[in-house]
């Protein structure tokens, strides 16, 4: 089932779907595919936000990044099987 | 005669280990600036190389892709393609990356290797790298990638040597340029044919960061490192500090006796000596707060704690990343101003440059403490807490409060709803090395200096020479300084202030305490004709103004010290950082009517109620 970064429980190891553009041009999507978002690549969340679960902290390939739900809303993802 | 390397660049991502590169290949050989026309740092260095050629290093800031998001990743392409004016494209690119971070890192290298320059791939960290069982086929790689490919441990002493051997050699053939159509996907088979990854994060930066990172842990830890920052900052630099005072007043007192006693005896003395000692004595805490910031940056920590206050700062119109600019401030606003550089937007960086003046920075404490002592009793508040410290904290809050309240106010105004991103790296944490966070103390403490020095001095000469002209005649009967200019516009300036509560004396020691906020308690002590400086006339000083003023006026002025933009060094420095003269405008106008209408409030109602 593709549902969003965002909504991915805590350390469930997932695979990056797609990133959408929230606009068009959307350069912090563009940053994002820069930054290893791209399909087929494994994703997990490491941890959330004290305050309001906001931001996030992502695994992606071998580096952890602090999203904002923002960010993450713009990816897609699929849960490991 | 095959080509030799005379121009070299370092490129890299962030967090790449490239600038401990940059320390290993220099030593102390280097020079830190500004690009020209941007805030961006500089730096630049000379290696000498084994066969004793010298040669220009290049340290360019870190970019994540030369598709540039920010002001740092332009410089860093605009050099690259040749395109940075002033600046001669690089001969030899040396490109680092990460060894434990390859996934991330080799994309860019792919990027850069497309610009078609003689390149050389510096994988760095091998030795962490080696630790987590990741195993990378140094030649495969070479093969494969078609540029040198060289391992370096930058923590290590020799760790740079190969890389120093290769710069020194000939230049490598040109990298073969044009990228394949799909990086990340040749990323993929890169590794997968010359790098093995057992487990794709560090054991301890899991550990770590299940506490670090935890919603209630974390911010307790956040809270416990913030706490012995202030504890460490405040009380480990007294004594160095009364030291520096001691020895400035010393080294007064040694002039006075051997000059003889004319203006330019008292412009040495009472202008330049007094004026910059008064700058060097928080030399000691700036240095000691610096010293636990880079720290905590080489650790890896601070993006942590950017991460955890990222939404309350969001919340407040300011971004997690205004965590570091904000918590150095309150040693000093000038280099808290200008670690807000760290912040690539520029919205957030000019939000957060605005409120740091609010942060109660350490040259408030010797008027806070004047006032405090002369006003506040010695009380005990519910058998535990010292009033006097209760009121002492309780300002520190207001400074917070105010900042975040000024920074929603320009939220608000702006209703700029455009998103701007957070994307944060957190990289693996690291034990920080002595000699880099040795370099960086170095470089920050130097800075400061030369910069606020030449301010600090220009306007305490501008303000002995308001204070010392023209003289008083013999048959004068108030202290000197209430006959020259400084006196003059202090009487009219009361005009202004009697509304909230100031009188003249306090009026005519705005005027110095403009150039540091501390100075005005020496100055009130001279205007009260007491005849002593610095430490001792707050000790005389108490029990007259205690005596001579109403609470009313006192609690006006502690309130006025929390906003007024008592300090051109502040303002200068926001004048270089923004390079807009608007900026500064707004600024101090902002800040001057905060501290007026607040004096005006806490006067009017003190007054009403005692």
């Amino acid at each position: 089932m593709e549902q969003r970064l965002r909504d991915l429980p805590l350390r469930i190891a997932a695979v990056v779907e797609r990133v959408e553009d929230a606009s068009a041009p959307d350069p912090i999507a563009e940053r994002l595919r820069d930054l290893g978002f791209v399909a087929g690549e494994p994703v997990r969340l490491v941890a959330r936000g004290p305050l309001g679960g906001d931001p996030l902290v992502v695994q992606i390939g071998y580096t952890r990044f602090a999203l904002r739900r923002a960010e993450a809303a713009r990816v897609f993802v699929r849960q490991a099987a | 005669m095959s080509a030799l390397a005379s121009q070299v660049a370092l490129v890299g991502n962030p967090n790449c280990g490239k600038t401990a590169l940059f320390n290993r290949l220099t030593g102390s050989r280097q020079k830190v600036a500004n690009y020209a026309g941007v805030t961006v740092e500089r730096k630049a260095g000379v290696i000498r190389t084994p066969s004793g050629r010298q040669v220009q290093l290049l340290d360019l800031p870190g970019a994540y892709s030369l598709a540039a998001t920010s002001p740092d990743e332009a410089i860093t392409r605009d050099v690259c393609l040749g395109r940075m004016a002033g600046e001669a494209r690089p001969d030899l690119l040396v490109c680092v990356a990460d060894a434990t971070n390859l996934r991330l890192h080799l994309r860019f290298v792919l990027e850069v290797r497309a610009l078609g320059l003689p390149m050389i791939l510096a994988l760095n960290m091998c030795d962490a790298a080696e630790k987590r069982g990741i195993v990378v086929d140094r030649a495969r790689l070479e093969a494969e990638l078609g540029v040198p490919v060289i391992e370096t441990i930058a923590v290590r002493a020799d760790g740079a040597a190969a890389l120093m051997a290769r710069i020194d050699g000939e230049l490598p053939p040109l990298a073969p340029s044009g990228a394949p159509a799909d990086l990340h996907a040749e990323v993929r088979r890169l590794l997968a044919v010359a790098v093995r990854v057992p487990r794709a994060t560090g054991e301890i930066d899991d550990a770590i960061d299940r506490w670090a990172l935890h919603p209630v842990f974390g911010l307790a830890l956040l809270a416990v490192v913030m706490f012995l920052i202030f504890q460490a900052v405040f009380s480990w630099s007294a004594p160095l500090q009364d030291s520096i005072d001691a020895g400035v007043g010393a080294l007064a007192d040694q002039l006075k006796t051997m000059l003889p006693d004319n203006t330019l005896r008292s412009l040495l003395v009472d202008g330049m000596l007094v004026g910059t000692g008064s700058v060097v004595v928080f030399l000691p805490q700036i240095l000691l707060l610096f010293l636990f910031i880079l720290v905590l940056e080489e650790s890896g920590y601070l993006p942590r704690a950017a991460f955890l206050l990222d939404r309350l700062m969001v919340g407040a119109g300011l971004t997690g990343r205004s965590f570091i600019p904000l918590l150095s401030s309150f040693a000093c606003a000038v280099p808290g101003i200008m670690a807000a550089r760290t912040i690539q937007d520029p919205r957030d960086r000019l939000a957060t440059i605005l409120v740091a003046p609010l942060m109660t920075c350490s040259a408030r404490l010797p008027v806070y403490a004047l006032l405090i002592g002369a006003f506040i009793p010695k009380a005990t508040v519910a058998g535990l807490f010292n009033l006097q410290g209760l009121v002492l904290f309780g300002l520190y809050v207001a400074g917070i409060i105010s900042a975040l309240a000024v920074a929603y106010a320009m939220k608000l105004i702006r209703r700029d709803s455009t998103e701007h991103a957070l994307l944060l790296e957190l990289p693996s944490y690291r034990v920080p090395h002595v000699t880099d966070v040795l370099i960086g103390l170095w470089e920050r403490a130097s800075v400061f200096l030369k910069r606020v020095g030449g301010i600090i001095l220009t306007l305490t000469v501008l303000l002995w020479f308001l204070s010392t002209f023209p003289a008083a005649p013999a048959d004068f009967a108030g202290p000197a300084i209430d006959y020259s200019y400084a006196g003059r516009i202090g009487r009219a300036m009361e005009a202004v202030f009697a509304p909230i509560g100031f009188n003249w004396q306090i009026c005519i020691a705005l005027i110095p305490g403009l150039a540091a906020r501390e100075v005005a308690v020496s100055s009130l002590a001279t205007v009260y004709a007491v005849a002593a400086t610095g430490d001792e006339a707050a000790g005389q000083l108490l029990p007259l103004i205690a005596a001579q003023w109403s609470l009313a006026t006192a609690l006006s002025l502690i309130v006025w010290y929390v906003f007024a933009p008592q300090c051109v060094s502040t303002l200068a420095v926001i004048r270089r950082e923004t390079r807009s003269w608007k900026i500064v405008g707004i600024a101090t106008v902002y800040l001057f009517a905060l501290a007026y209408g607040a004096s005006f409030l806490t006067f009017r109602i003190a007054s009403a109620w005692s």
